[in-house]
């Protein structure tokens, strides 16, 4: 059993590696320059990195509370948004006067996008959630109707016209050089960031008490409770966390996405693909497939650039995921309960 | 609390797991550092006993009373934090966490797992050579181990340990009976086991369960010179 499980895992990074391997020899061959190749690449990892941010949480509240947050995109385009708002004169929001630094404010908006998806996911999870934990199929359509009422609200209070950034913090309209190619800066800084996040979201998860009660939570729920841990309370934690996270994500994204509506659906679709694929419930699986989709969709943006399949990229995660689904259908790291 | 009143005292209760009504009217009481085995056959309605005391499947009728406390209605997270420890059947270990891991969850203040270390691997010497491997890594003897460990964290009052012995080698099992003998010297034991020789031995006072309904009950020495009764219930000779 030990054996054929850890077989398993040791087949996933294989074809984990084997993927990546070929995706990136896909991308040097359609343009074999390091300047291209690097810009595919980064920009792979940029996406993936947008996808992790509001995956990860979607995975692991999956795993802890059987629950599918179907809201998760449109809290990611809550984040953006308010961060925009913070950082934009005459926004409802508006803290151009009060810090008038314009790093310092961008640092205060990614904390006010984390407080709004963290106010939002606590509402969500305590007031509408919580009395539909024995109906999975009405956490669905509540939690897809909460999506569709963020949508519209985002509509009211901000227009229906997509925001793009204008005036950005320094970072954003930096770029550097390499292989005679420019490189955005802050492209850079959101894969970095994103890194970052996946850190410490393991060190979370691997070091702390909270950690070791998700891990367990994750496995026997009624177990955990029985060892006197309010399980309850500890679902309305990772929840409201988790919906943190997804916003916090939507704010880091904002200065290069801007912050519109299409945001919600744009993620939330490739998000579900990306924790499918790494298995439900598996925090580092979803780390990877995020990344994996990242890069495929890079990829395939480069190579049909000038063809006539420019619908390609957005149907990559999906191809991906039946691939992958076919061989191991609880995806990539995910046990098979 | 009376010292002479027992520590746990489950009066009629009546459980039900959907629409069966699996306990039609069990009673058990538990003396202050003593083992009471609830013996009967399968399905007898053992293991819904201890669900039930831990808030796991609630009873709809009747009374538990811990320590001169009422458990109605109180979730199951807050039972075990009045000092109810709960070994599940199947021991319930969590296999992704290490043997380590397993036990701090198991802490309800900090510094419990330090202040009882000593007791737990004198008792489970074994645990400590495995401190760092994954749960689902043990064998099944040192997976009951590790499950009897984890109740034995925080000061329990109570420990509710479900068919420790079930599908474990004799030498193993020999070793868990000491271990639980011990253990009363801490806690007092609620035990649910079919190998009537283990229970025999470990056990003060016996309650049979048959077909939901407590039917007997006494000092476990009187029981084992009861051939009937055992045939009847038990079907062992």
């Amino acid at each position: 059993m030990l054996s054929k499980s850890l077989g398993g895992k040791r087949g996933s990074l294989v074809a984990i590696l084997a993927i990546y391997i070929g995706l990136l020899l896909v991308a040097y061959l359609n343009s074999p320059n390091l300047g291209n190749f690097g810009i595919t690449v980064l920009s792979g990892l940029f996406q993936g990195m947008l996808l992790f941010l509001v995956a990860a949480a979607m995975s692991i509240v999956f795993g802890l509370m059987d629950v599918l947050n179907l809201a998760q995109g449109a809290i990611f385009m809550i984040g953006a948004y308010v961060a925009y708002d913070a950082q934009h004169p005459g926004g409802v929001i508006d803290l151009t006067a009060v810090v008038p630094n314009n790093d310092v404010r961008f640092i205060v908006a990614l904390a006010l996008g984390f407080g709004a998806g963290a106010l939002l996911g606590f509402i969500l999870e305590r007031v509408f959630l919580r009395p539909l934990y024995v109906r999975p199929i009405f956490q669905l359509v509540l939690t897809f109707g909460v999506s569709l009422i963020l949508i519209e609200l985002a509509q009211i209070v901000w227009g229906t016209t997509p925001n793009s950034w204008v005036e950005m913090f320094g970072v954003r309209e930096n770029f550097f050089v390499l292989f005679g190619q420019r490189f955005s800066t802050y492209r850079l800084f959101v894969v970095g960031f994103g890194f970052v996040l996946i850190i410490v979201i393991g060190l979370l998860l691997k070091r702390t008490r909270l950690g070791i009660i998700i891990r367990a939570g994750v496995e026997d729920r009624e177990m955990v409770q029985s060892l006197g841990i309010n399980v309850k309370a500890v679902f309305t934690l990772v929840f409201t966390l988790g919906c943190a996270v997804a916003a916090l994500g939507g704010a880091v994204a904002a200065p290069f996405l801007g912050a519109a509506p299409s945001l919600a659906n744009t993620y939330l679709l490739t998000a579900i693909a990306a924790v499918v694929l790494g298995g439900m419930g598996s925090y580092y699986g979803t780390a990877i497939a995020s990344l994996l989709v990242g890069l495929a969709v890079a990829v395939a943006q480069d190579a049909t650039i000038g063809t006539s399949l420019g619908v390609l990229p957005s149907i990559t995660p999906l191809l991906l995921l039946i691939l992958v689904l076919l061989v191991r259908p609880s995806g990539l790291f995910g046990s098979s309960r | 609390m009376n010292d002479s009143a027992p520590v746990l005292a489950i009066e009629n209760i009546h459980t039900f797991i959907g629409q069966f009504h699996i306990l039609e009217g069990a009673s058990v009481a538990v003396q202050q550092g003593g083992i009471t085995v609830l013996l009967g056959r399968n399905g007898a309605g053992k293991t819904t006993t201890l669900k039930s005391v831990m808030g796991i499947t609630p009873p709809s009728q009747g009374s538990i009373h811990f320590r001169g406390e009422p458990l109605a209605g109180k979730p199951s997270n807050v039972i075990a934090q009045m000092g109810i420890g709960y070994v599940p059947e199947h021991r319930a270990i969590f296999r992704e966490l290490t043997v380590k891991e397993n036990l701090q969850i198991a802490e309800r203040k900090r510094g419990d797992l330090a202040r009882r270390g000593d007791l737990i691997f004198d008792l489970f010497p074994d645990l400590k050579r495995l401190y760092g491997l994954p749960g689902g890594n043990l064998s099944g003897g040192q997976q009951q181990m590790l499950a009897m460990a984890r109740a034995l964290v925080p000061e329990n009052h109570l420990l509710l340990i479900d068919e420790p012995s079930e599908g474990l080698a004799p030498v193993i099992i020999e070793q868990l009976m000491r271990a639980i003998t011990r253990l009363t010297d801490h806690a007092s034991v609620l035990l649910v086991e079919q190998n009537f020789r283990v229970a025999s031995r470990l056990a003060n006072d016996y309650v049979i369960v048959d077909e939901g309904q407590s039917v007997a009950s006494g000092l476990i020495a009187n029981l084992v010179n009861d051939d009937a009764l055992i045939q009847r219930y038990l079907g062992v000779a």
